[in-house]
């Protein structure tokens, strides 16, 4: 393979009434990502091209598309994996488009926000003033950990069918962070967090779909961490009710 | 958040207020009214939010102003440690961090300052634990610890091979506590305004809808991180642009020690991204094509955790002498960082984000395979200068992070002291903005200042002609830089390289392809490359000048250290000319400068 010919979904609300495609022929070199075959065509063959990108390793979380129709980060998709010559590039669904390949997260970081993405406390002072750490062990912080990996990056917002139909629906990467938050040892919260989404457009309104833990980069499952809050919400309580978080360390 | 909308208004109100001042009736400017405004959403910037807030109780407003998404500045890729002492009671100790950094830099940080920086630090990690930082633990519960490069104890703080990451997840989540921080993502800020070297506030460019505004507000905080993207081979992501500095710069505020650049010892070949120091804190070894542990040769003592200078110098060497490998597709030479010994259960816990970047990026398991590695260029030890507080020149205007040099890191910074700088500094900026914010009123704006901006962004380069690609200078300006002030230099590559980006800035890449304002990044990407030749501009003209070898600046003309004449820190003001220099002392207390053994 000596090139590749890159077809980008190009579309501005603005100027344009619907969405076009636009092919680019791209010089293929070995370990070669869709990334750097965007960035290709944007520096050398059209600067007008619409894409958000920064870290190019898969810790950013800008650069989620669909790739030849499957979600993806383009940084962290080799070209040779895709296994055709001909990659088509378009903009994540139930996202809407700034311009091309970019859309806006306003909605998806509004959701992440409404859900408390905080540790809670009951110990203000000792929380603001710390002279030791709230003590938790390796076991309960693997309880967490592949929760703490999300990027941000909205694939799985994007691929969440119920998203797609109840805008009022948080979405898996929110209530996954919601369920980190109220797993956590330290935290006091989870009662708030339960009873906001203990409605019908909240975590009643999953479906389990499961493509939001199948499309995720970093090994996060959403799908599960929907799961074992509902468990707590059908039972009533939260782990932790105020004033239960684990201790600071003392002597 | 107060958000003028009647913008005309305010513009005729103040234009009236002041005689003489530019006015022209087809532009109006948005006016963005806030306390503090800080530009910048790394780890240094939201730290300076949440303690801006904390230090007004909510009761200032708090713009973050950033050319990016939140979470998507390049902290999020600093990998394997914060350093802090934690464990006095098993032998760490206040005096050693402040020694092993003060020997790493080569003596030429400012030592009154890194005293400061260390005894900050342990409620630092305290604090972030505390907002929910998921640091790896030890069986009794306590935050764990690793080795790092140059120390004498294991005191970098560690969550996984992830701890920017989660340092940035845990200070933009706290963040979004708070009302009274409002972010403005992708919104580029383009110029620093003052009035009789106050700060008055920052112009900025709206990414997403063509927008430009002025984000007035009675302080500031720059806290745009590094300038890596000078050079191509190099850790950072593409958004690390010195366009932080380069604001500083424009506004008279001078950029200090700019010559010192680390290259880290293990950038991935051919795409440059970072294999963490962790890898040899937890016991990697790097070997030659001969498969010999070189670094005996170099660092008897430390081996592959001398500090990052002497084994990147190190690596260069073997390389040179032809002890090197050559990865064909790229040309590119490098030795090989060696795993293996380290066993699958601790890479598993402890290694898991190189792990999985090494095999997706290269196809390499770090489990059973050596990651083909060279010197990468990772952080500016330099920076905008300013002083113990983080306060610059300009009143009301703070820097914090890699974008400000204090200098605790002086010419060469030990791995795990960086995010620890934005956090301790973070943290200052964000309370004396706060308190400043509170006891000042806002100044008057000089409108001139702000509509001559305007111009020279959408009259001079949106709507600008021009016959030369900006991507191409770009690229031409990275491959300088790798060939001529990367770990090795000479007066004369330094000079050559000097004149190509003199000739550059007179080219005529001023100009915009894209004509539309949604989104527009080739707008964004001109005013970065113009930045990025001033401040290129800037390093080599510090680096020709400086004809001693300290930390990471090495010489070939000049291999060795000379304090007599260089025991002092560059700084570059910038003239119509370009960069004209000038020196001042370091900060020495204690700690006599002395010859460096690993």
């Amino acid at each position: 393979m000596s090139y590749v010919k890159l077809v980008v979904q190009r579309y501005d609300p603005e100027r344009d009434e619907k969405p076009r495609f636009q092919e680019y022929i791209v010089p293929y070199r070995k370990g070669m990502t869709v990334l750097d075959a965007i960035l290709y065509a944007r520096d050398y063959l059209d600067h007008s091209i619409g894409v958000r990108f920064s870290c190019r390793m898969a810790s950013c979380g800008s650069c989620g598309m669909k790739i030849n129709g499957k979600p993806a980060l383009a940084c962290y998709t080799q070209v040779s994996e895709l296994g055709t010559e001909r990659i088509v590039v378009q903009p994540m669904d139930n996202f809407p488009v700034i311009k091309d390949l970019a859309t806006d997260f306003e909605e998806f970081f509004e959701k992440h926000k409404e859900l408390m993405p905080y540790l809670v406390r009951e110990d203000r002072a000792e929380q603001e003033n710390p002279k030791s750490e709230y003590l938790m062990k390796p076991e309960e912080l693997e309880r967490i950990l592949q929760f703490t990996y999300c990027i941000k990056c909205g694939l799985c917002y994007s691929v969440c069918p119920t998203v797609g139909t109840d805008k009022l629906f948080p979405g898996p990467q929110a209530i996954a962070q919601a369920y980190r938050y109220v797993e956590d040892v330290r935290d006091e919260g989870g009662e708030t967090r339960l009873n906001i989404l203990d409605n019908p457009h909240g975590i009643w309104r999953c479906h389990f779909a499961g493509s939001c833990s199948a499309v995720c980069p970093k090994g996060v499952d959403p799908a599960l961490g929907i799961q074992l809050l509902r468990r707590y919400v059908m039972r009533g309580k939260a782990p932790r009710k105020k004033g239960e978080g684990s201790k600071p360390f003392t002597k | 958040m107060k958000q003028v909308k009647n913008v005309s208004e305010v513009f005729h109100w103040e234009s009236q207020r002041q005689k003489g001042c530019y006015f022209e009736a087809r532009s109006v400017v948005e006016v963005i009214k806030s306390d503090v405004v800080i530009v910048g959403s790394g780890i240094a910037g939201l730290r300076a939010a949440i303690e801006a807030a904390r230090a007004s109780n909510s009761r200032l407003e708090i713009s973050i102003v950033t050319k990016v998404q939140a979470m998507r500045s390049h902290s999020v890729s600093a990998e394997g440690g914060t350093a802090a002492v934690l464990y006095p009671e098993l032998g760490d100790s206040f005096e050693s961090h402040i020694f092993d950094t003060v020997k790493g830099s080569d003596y030429l940080a400012d030592q009154d300052a890194v005293e400061r920086f260390v005894l900050a630090m342990p409620s630092e990690i305290y604090q972030l634990e505390h907002w929910g930082m998921p640091w790896s633990r030890r069986e009794d519960g306590r935050i764990a610890q690793r080795w790092f490069g140059g120390y004498s104890y294991p005191r970098a703080t560690f969550a996984e091979d992830k701890v920017g990451f989660f340092e940035m997840q845990t200070l933009y989540d706290t963040a979004t506590k708070y009302d009274s921080i409002k972010f403005y993502q992708e919104w580029f800020a383009t110029s620093i305004v003052k009035y009789q070297n106050k700060f008055v506030g920052v112009t900025a460019l709206d990414i997403k809808k063509g927008d430009f505004a002025f984000f007035k507000a009675k302080a500031g905080i720059i806290a745009t991180g590094g300038s890596g993207r000078l050079y191509s081979f190099a850790t950072y992501g593409y958004s690390a642009t010195p366009d932080g500095m380069h604001m500083a710069y424009k506004a008279g505020i001078p950029l200090k020690d700019m010559e010192f650049i680390q290259f880290h010892p293990s950038g991935m070949v051919p795409s440059g991204i970072l294999i963490t120091e962790a890898a040899r804190g937890e016991g990697g070894i790097l070997l030659n094509k001969e498969g010999e542990r070189f670094m005996k040769r170099y660092a008897p003592e430390k081996l592959e955790l001398a500090s990052r200078d002497v084994v990147s110098r190190a690596i260069i060497t073997e390389i040179e002498q032809g002890r090197g490998f050559k990865d064909e597709a790229s040309g590119l030479e490098y030795v090989h960082l060696d795993l293996t010994g380290i066993g699958e259960k601790k890479i598993k816990e402890r290694l898991n984000g190189i792990r999985e970047i090494a095999l997706k990026f290269r196809g390499i398991d770090i489990i059973s395979e050596p990651v083909p590695v060279r010197p990468v260029c990772h952080y500016v030890m330099g920076g905008i200068d300013v002083n113990i507080d983080g306060a610059t020149s300009i009143a009301g205007l703070w820097a914090a992070g890699e974008a400000a040099c204090v200098s605790i890191n002086g010419a060469n910074r030990l791995g795990a002291n960086s995010t620890a700088e934005c956090l301790v500094w973070g943290k200052i900026t964000g309370e004396l903005a706060a308190r400043y914010a509170t006891e000042k009123q806002h100044e008057q704006t000089p409108w001139e200042d702000v509509m001559m901006e305007e111009k020279r962004i959408f009259d001079g380069i949106l709507h600008g002609s021009g016959s030369v690609n900006p991507y191409e200078i770009r690229d031409n300006l990275q491959r300088e830089m790798d060939a001529n002030a990367y770990v090795f230099r000479t007066g004369d590559g330094l000079l050559h390289a000097l004149k190509r980006i003199r000739e550059m800035k007179k080219q005529d890449f001023r100009h915009c392809e894209d004509k539309s304002r949604r989104y527009n990044t080739n707008l964004k990407d001109v005013l970065e490359v113009e930045g990025m030749l001033e401040v290129a501009e800037v390093v080599l003209l510090s680096a020709l000048t400086r004809t001693e070898s300290r930390g990471a600046h090495a010489r070939r003309d000049y291999p060795n250290r000379d304090d007599k004449n260089w025991l002092k820190h560059t700084l570059a003001f910038r003239t119509e000319e370009g960069p004209k220099l000038d020196y001042k002392p370091v900060v020495i207390t204690k700690y006599q400068p002395a010859e460096r053994h690993y």
